[in-house]
């Protein structure tokens, strides 16, 4: 307990830390701004008229026209993350509206959205304006150093995000038969030089998948090993352009290579500041004069934060392994397959249609998905089962309310998963109006059956 | 571990930059070598597009004359033969009905030429009016070979009296020309669409074989399975049959006021889903590349033959309906609902299956993924 005493004294540069909030604010206000150009907000948020919500959280919904207010409260706030004004505030500001947006509907449910929450999350925790924010100049004090653990809070995070995105790929599918990298990048004919060759190739496939993992599983120690970090950190350059090229993913890729510089010494993150500095020098000259320097920043609420954090990452390190609760095929079931950086390791898809059936005429007809659903929306919907229990609660309700007597809703679901042949998903013979959500087992799943999943 | 992990890193970053060219002889099991979408997308477009819109081109010119014939002398004889003329268009109109590509989508020639139910009420007032324009979205349901469905066997019960509404009926006149006016602008339209395969789009179609939402390989194959689940699945079984509604809708069915010929009709649209499907060259029996050969070239061609198989299951199950498919919803609908499941089988392969092996999205989907 005394070494973790000592640990939690230590004390390093800050400037790393104001780097990486400089960093993040901007490509999180960047984020929000290219999110609207898109015309997302409207055709995720405002079009549908159903969003499929997160157990518990049926409350957060899209607020009409009021949902723009949102993007650009969590737009502002990350600018003032950036600036360092306010920085408590900010962060918390962000962390909580960008939460929001996330949760209003499941359906755009990506691993670094999640990343982007629960970083966020720790953020209020870190003195990230201790040096070079605004907060410094009208508090007329910086601090020099701040606690070690702060960055090292940071750089444990990415460690976990990259390291379980290794162990979850320590599965037979992605090893032995390299799906579905062997589906992904055959379609990807259309890139100069590597698209109708490399691309093609067999051994490329699990050369791919191998190093993909190993990539995965080793990139965080060999970014905190010094004497191997400008080659780690090119291989971070590299993995994530690449994969960058090869799919649709966003800003993510951006985001991961400027959060692995949290790893490089303060020196280097010293001379970012000052090449900023200069630059802004020659806009206007702000006076520094009259900022007190301090050496050490300490926090004042010690006994609160510190708790906080350890039992965040307590959770953290725990809950990608809640699958092991449930009983059946991780990837088939998906029962605790979110919030668990398992990020591109299926090719999953799905037709479910759904049965409204009057339970005591027997008559029955097929619901047209597109008459309720977006494009979008259905498919995700087609696949996992809590997405398939909610809407036919929702067609449910919506049957009843038009008059329809003695409402079940059965659905016969197909799925294929990573290049298997798509069999039965949901028992056709239950009601799904008549099941809850809940964090149990879903017993209507069909099972997987044939060849398992080895892995983890 | 490290070592092992730089040197596979370096290789791959080595291999990945070098314009490799050892892609010719590492072909296992036709793996290795990326499949010949121009190929595909040639052998559709050149012997089946351009023929079937050939072939349809030619019937309608048949129905344009057997319409002027009949028009000249109404009589029974020319009845006859104009009613053959349309079902044997109806039935070359069933092979191009998937390709609702190029021009024929920008001219929403597929909603023209065969939106059922006719809606007689529009018809009769636009016969009544004279004045119409028959390209008019709202008009799409009074034109193309649903509403020639009606002119030739809806109009009363008896030929004679049919007859009689173009010839000794006071608003005969009025009859003959929306009869004319609506061949006629089913021939130009499928001139068009025909000259512009022709002339232009052909060599389009076939340079663009990128994997984009907007490709025509993507295009065709979204294109081919939305005729599937939709012209052929839901409109020729699904919906008379009830599968979407509380009770069956026997007045749906394609070619209501013929009776005859709506199991005809849905054999003649599967038979063009299995030759596209196969590649089968129009009006022969040869196989050149197409969605099956893609899928053999992934490797898949357990897949290629459970689609063909469930095409076949499909087939068998309508062949056992009643040719009149509103007899069969009112005699024992079950049979209906039979050969749509077994239809439905086939969506799922397509959609779920055929889609996941060419990793084509179902249309676009526009957002990030992880």
């Amino acid at each position: 307990m005394s070494r973790f005493q000592t640990y939690l004294q230590q004390q390093t540069n800050a400037a790393p830390l104001a780097v990486f909030r400089i960093g993040f604010g901007l490509m999180m206000c960047y984020g929000m701004i290219r999110f609207w150009a898109n015309g997302w907000i409207e055709s995720l948020y405002l079009e549908p008229k159903f969003h499929f919500s997160y157990y518990g959280f049926e409350w957060v919904k899209p607020v009409g026209n009021y949902t723009y207010l949102i993007f650009i409260i969590c737009g502002l706030s990350a600018f003032f993350v950036a600036l360092g004004l306010k920085y408590r505030l900010a962060i918390i500001t962000f962390f909580l509206s960008f939460t929001y947006i996330e949760l209003m509907d499941k359906t755009t449910y990506l691993n670094h959205y999640y990343f982007i929450s629960i970083l966020s999350f720790l953020m209020i925790f870190l003195p990230a304006n201790a040096t070079f924010s605004v907060d410094n100049l009208w508090r007329k004090r910086r601090y020099e150093a701040i606690p070690k653990w702060t960055i090292n809070a940071i750089q444990l995070l990415l460690g976990i995000v990259y390291f379980y995105a290794g162990l979850a790929k320590l599965n037979s599918d992605w090893l032995f038969k390299a799906q579905p990298l062997k589906i992904w990048l055959p379609s990807k004919f259309d890139l100069p030089i590597i698209g109708e060759t490399l691309m093609q190739q067999d051994w490329f496939h699990y050369a791919m998948s191998w190093s993909g993992m190993l990539y995965d599983l080793c990139i965080p120690f060999l970014l905190l090993y010094k004497r191997t970090r400008m080659f780690a950190f090119a291989l971070v350059v590299f993995f994530h352009v690449f994969t960058r090229v090869l799919f649709p993913i966003g800003m993510f890729p951006f985001v991961m290579i400027v959060g692995t510089l949290i790893f490089f010494d303060a020196g280097f993150h010293q001379k970012i500041i000052a090449f900023i500095k200069k630059a802004i020098n020659r806009v206007i000259k702000i006076k520094t004069e009259t900022i007190q320097t301090i050496s050490n920043y300490n926090f004042s609420n010690k006994t609160v934060v510190i708790p906080i954090v350890v039992t965040f990452f307590a959770i953290q390190i725990l809950f990608p392994f809640r699958y092991l609760l449930y009983p059946g095929e991780l990837f088939w079931t998906e029962e605790g397959y979110r919030f668990s950086w398992r990020v591109m390791l299926m090719e999953k898809a799905g037709i479910s249609t759904f049965k409204i059936v009057d339970a005591e005429t027997e008559n029955f007809f097929y619901v047209k998905n597109r008459d309720f659903l977006t494009e979008f929306q259905e498919k995700q919907m087609s696949f996992q089962p809590d997405f398939i229990l909610e809407y036919a609660h929702y067609l449910g309700d919506h049957f009843t309310s038009q008059g329809h007597k003695n409402v079940q809703v059965f659905v016969e679901s197909y799925v294929a998963l990573n290049g298997r042949l798509s069999k039965p998903y949901i028992d056709t013979t239950v009601d799904l109006y008549q099941q809850k959500e809940s964090f149990k087992h879903k017993h209507w799943i069909l099972p997987f059956k044939d060849d398992d999943i080895k892995g983890f | 571990m490290k070592k092992f992990f730089t040197v596979v890193l370096a290789a791959l970053f080595v291999a990945a930059c070098s314009s490799s060219d050892d892609s010719t002889d590492t072909n296992e099991g036709g793996n290795g070598t990326a499949f010949d979408r121009a190929a595909m997308l040639s052998n559709v477009a050149d012997n089946i597009i351009i023929p079937s819109y050939e072939a349809l081109n030619t019937e309608l010119e048949a129905l344009v004359t057997a319409k002027n014939n009949f028009n000249a002398i109404p009589n029974q004889t020319n009845l006859e033969a104009l009613r053959t003329a349309w079902l044997t268009a109806y039935k070359a109109w069933q092979h191009v009905e998937a390709f609702n590509i190029g021009l024929a989508e920008q001219t929403l020639y597929y909603f023209q030429m065969n939106t059922y139910p006719v809606n007689t009420t529009d018809v009769e007032n636009n016969v009544s009016s004279g004045s119409y324009d028959l390209t008019h979205p709202n008009n799409n349901d009074a034109v193309g070979f649903p509403a020639l469905d009606y002119m030739l066997y809806g109009l009363d019960l008896s030929d004679t009296a049919i007859i009689a509404k173009y010839d000794t009926n006071a608003d005969s006149s009025k009859y003959k020309t929306y009869l004319s006016d609506l061949v006629n602008q089913m021939k130009t339209l499928t001139q068009s669409v025909l000259s512009d395969w022709t002339t232009t789009y052909r060599d389009t179609f076939v340079a663009r074989t990128a994997n984009t939402a907007t490709s025509a390989t993507n295009k065709f194959v979204n294109d081919f399975i939305f005729y599937y689940e939709k012209g052929l699945r839901a409109n020729k079984i699904g919906i008379p049959a009830g599968n979407f509604s509380s009770t069956s809708l026997p007045d749906r069915v394609e070619a209501f006021y013929n009776k005859e010929v709506s199991r005809e009709l849905a054999l003649e649209g599967l038979q063009a889903v299995q030759n596209i499907f196969n590649g089968t060259h129009f009006g022969g029996s040869s196989n050149g590349e197409s969605f099956r050969t893609y899928l053999i070239s992934l490797d898949r061609s357990d897949l290629a033959t459970q689609i063909i198989n469930q095409f076949n299951t499909a087939r068998g199950k309508i062949q056992e309906l009643n040719t009149n498919f509103v007899t069969q919803i009112n005699t024992d609908n079950t049979k209906m609902t039979e050969a749509y499941d077994a239809l439905q089988a086939a969506v799922v392969l397509l959609k779920v299956d055929m889609l996941q092996a060419f990793n084509i999205n179902v249309d676009f989907v526009d957002a990030d993924g992880d």
